[in-house]
């Protein structure tokens, strides 16, 4: 099956991508990155040496099968934002950054008007920026306009397992979108995931949810296979939850029985 | 509460600062109906009913389910993981004379001022046993300790370590703004007591005295930017549990004002120093300790909750798998004491020795991922 998620110039078979952060070790953390079946995943500049080959996080994700995705969280201001991400690229080479400008340090909700500046910034200077963002879709067509290869909408407030409190601006943005529309942030239950998918978000990402699970690695694999649910049902085309009548007509019925 | 912009008033308004038995009869009001009530409800949201009810002695019974939701709690916002710092204590000269403390001015000790070079010395040590985030601390020693003698120090530190906080005498809002543009992101200063009356008692001399210039000096660093707010009392001078509430309250001010900024809890229950009184009014034991730290936990869902080598191994070891999130680990609290043999006065005794890497696998063993980064310099343009 050719479903392949597009994201700038890569394709990826997974639609789950999943942080590192909360992890209780690097082998614990590795472990359920194998079983998620992820292969985007995304580190916190904050919480490596992205210059340090032999960091310990960093060591233990293997980039010939991940693609690294550093990102800013704890950047409260696009000026924070844009000069990490360019250390971090002038570090390491990578150019990839799942820009998160969040000044508020206890919701981390995203500051949309900071994030729009950021990204604009980084797509001139040759990123490829994914940003998080609220559900908010004129934003995210600001972003795309200004040239992000995704957007990020949160689902709920992060880590706050709440799942898809924003679904009807997220439907919007997904009915609008140009780019792969990627629910990020919020989702604390593979159900949640599966919802996402079958809205026909095109991948989400996780990362409380699994690495803070009894089990991550059993969390993990329940994730891959929601998401893959929840797509498989988005392309079977779920049956309409419509609410036009189809069994009687009771309002046009007498059309056909004066045909008859 | 009432509504009020400066949390002199508030405090004042609300009696939290003075004469505060109208808290201690409503602590001792509490029944165990409202405790259960108080714990039937989502943790996480502070308001000053549910910390009474928290911290109450009918509470007392309940530290179990608390500890429960502290630790679910905990791990959903910080996830499986405990940050790790280090003091580095740079002068132990001090003008003021609180008299439970091993700087205190009339005491007769070695007393040492770090040079740029000895510090660096220190750092250096501290920076190879895999700390990435330093905490300055001095006595109030303002003629030594300057905005220039940290700005330079801190210029220098950036290299080695993420994150570089402070923990010094209070400074103007302008001081505060150039060490942030230096590189320095946190301040720690502890009220040490909310109680008014209490505070003239045990700060007997020097520009400590002024309990209002100290209470306000978190306004004027987080103004500057400052990125965590360090707060605490030192326990054992006053009720634990009114100052609790009145620390609360202060956080909850600070938390709503300079909304970019995050909280750290400190708990430093005073510990024994050379030449200072040993007879504490306010004995806080494990059990008040453990409480205090649920309740605020329960009221604060995201605030740092750090917890020194002022305590003993075991009650650290207990604690980072219920609510903690920062721990110091193989701590001098001598300046010049980690690069050399100096006989230079501790502010006080530690009660964890244990290495640095032996913490960090006493928190491995408990399921958390020892964190030794969580910051980054490149954050702050220098």
């Amino acid at each position: 099956m050719n479903d392949m998620l597009k994201i700038a110039d890569r394709e990826f078979h997974s639609r789950l991508l999943v942080g590192t952060g909360k992890f209780a070790s690097n082998a614990a953390m590795d472990a359920a990155m194998d079983a998620s079946g992820a292969e985007i995943v995304t580190v916190a500049l904050r919480r490596v040496d992205i210059e340090n080959e032999n960091d310990n996080m960093l060591a233990a994700i293997d980039r010939a099968r991940y693609l690294l995705l550093p990102n800013t969280s704890g950047a409260r201001d696009a000026a924070e934002a844009v000069r990490l991400a360019r250390l971090a690229r002038a570090a390491s080479g990578i150019h990839w950054v799942k820009l998160e400008v969040t000044p508020d340090p206890y919701y981390l909700l995203p500051d949309g008007e900071e994030t729009l500046k950021a990204a604009q910034t980084l797509v001139q200077d040759g990123f490829v920026v994914l940003p998080y963002m609220n559900a908010d879709p004129i934003l995210a067509r600001k972003l795309q306009d200004v040239g992000c290869a995704t957007v990020m909408p949160l689902a709920s407030p992060i880590g706050s397992n709440q799942g898809l409190k924003m679904r009807a601006s997220i439907e919007i943005i997904i009915e609008q979108a140009t780019v792969p529309v990627v629910v990020d942030a919020g989702l604390g239950a593979p159900s949640h995931a599966a919802e996402a998918m079958e809205m026909g978000a095109d991948a989400v990402l996780v990362n409380t949810a699994i690495a803070t699970a009894e089990n991550p690695v059993k969390m993990a694999i329940a994730f891959k296979l929601a998401v893959e649910a929840g797509r498989m049902s988005y392309q079977a085309g779920l049956a309409a939850q419509s609410t036009h009548a189809s069994a009687s007509s009771p309002l046009t019925g007498f059309l056909r029985n004066e045909q008859k | 509460m009432t509504r009020t912009t400066n949390i002199t008033a508030i405090l004042a308004d609300n009696r939290l600062d003075k004469d505060r038995s109208v808290w201690a009869d409503a602590l001792e009001r509490v029944t165990a109906a409202q405790v259960e009530q108080a714990l039937a409800q989502a943790p996480g949201r502070y308001s000053v009913a549910r910390m009474v009810t928290l911290l109450s002695p009918a509470a007392k019974a309940y530290l179990e389910p608390m500890a429960q939701q502290a630790r679910k709690l905990t791990i959903q916002r910080f996830g499986r993981t405990i940050q790790l710092y280090a003091p580095l204590y740079v002068s132990n000269v001090c003008v003021n004379s609180c008299r439970y403390c091993g700087y205190n001015r009339q005491t007769d000790v070695n007393r040492t001022r770090l040079t740029r070079e000895q510090a660096l010395a220190d750092a250096e040590v501290i920076a190879a046993e895999g700390f990435r985030h330093l905490l300055l601390v001095s006595g109030e020693d303002s003629a030594y300790v300057t905005v220039d003698y940290l700005s330079t120090l801190a210029h220098e530190l950036r290299r080695m370590f993420a994150s570089i906080a402070i923990e010094i005498q209070p400074l103007q809002k302008d001081d505060y703004a150039a060490l942030f543009a230096a590189g320095i992101d946190g301040v720690a200063l502890y009220q040490e007591t909310y109680d008014r009356d209490v505070y003239a008692d045990y700060h007997v001399a020097g520009p400590k005295r002024d309990y209002d210039n100290r209470l306000e000096t978190p306004d004027r660093y987080a103004a500057a930017g400052m990125r965590r707010i360090g707060l605490g009392v030192l326990l054992g001078l006053a009720d634990w549990r009114l100052d609790t509430l009145a620390m609360a309250e202060h956080a909850a001010y600070l938390m709503k004002t300079y909304w970019r900024s995050q909280i750290d809890f400190s708990f430093p229950r005073i510990r024994p120093a050379t030449n200072v009184i040993h007879e504490w009014p306010y004995v806080v034991s494990d059990e008040h300790l453990v409480q205090m730290m649920l309740a605020l936990r329960l009221c604060f869902a995201d605030t740092g909750i750090v917890l020194s080598t002022r305590e003993l191994p075991a009650f650290r070891d207990r604690m980072m798998n219920i609510c903690v999130t920062r721990v110091s680990a193989g701590s001098k609290t001598n300046p010049g004491g980690y690069a050399s043999d100096t006989t230079a006065a501790e502010q006080f005794t530690v009660a964890d020795e244990r290495p640095p890497a032996e913490v960090a696998a006493a928190i491995a063993r408990c399921g958390h991922e020892p964190v030794w980064k969580d910051w980054d310099a490149g954050f702050i343009g220098v």
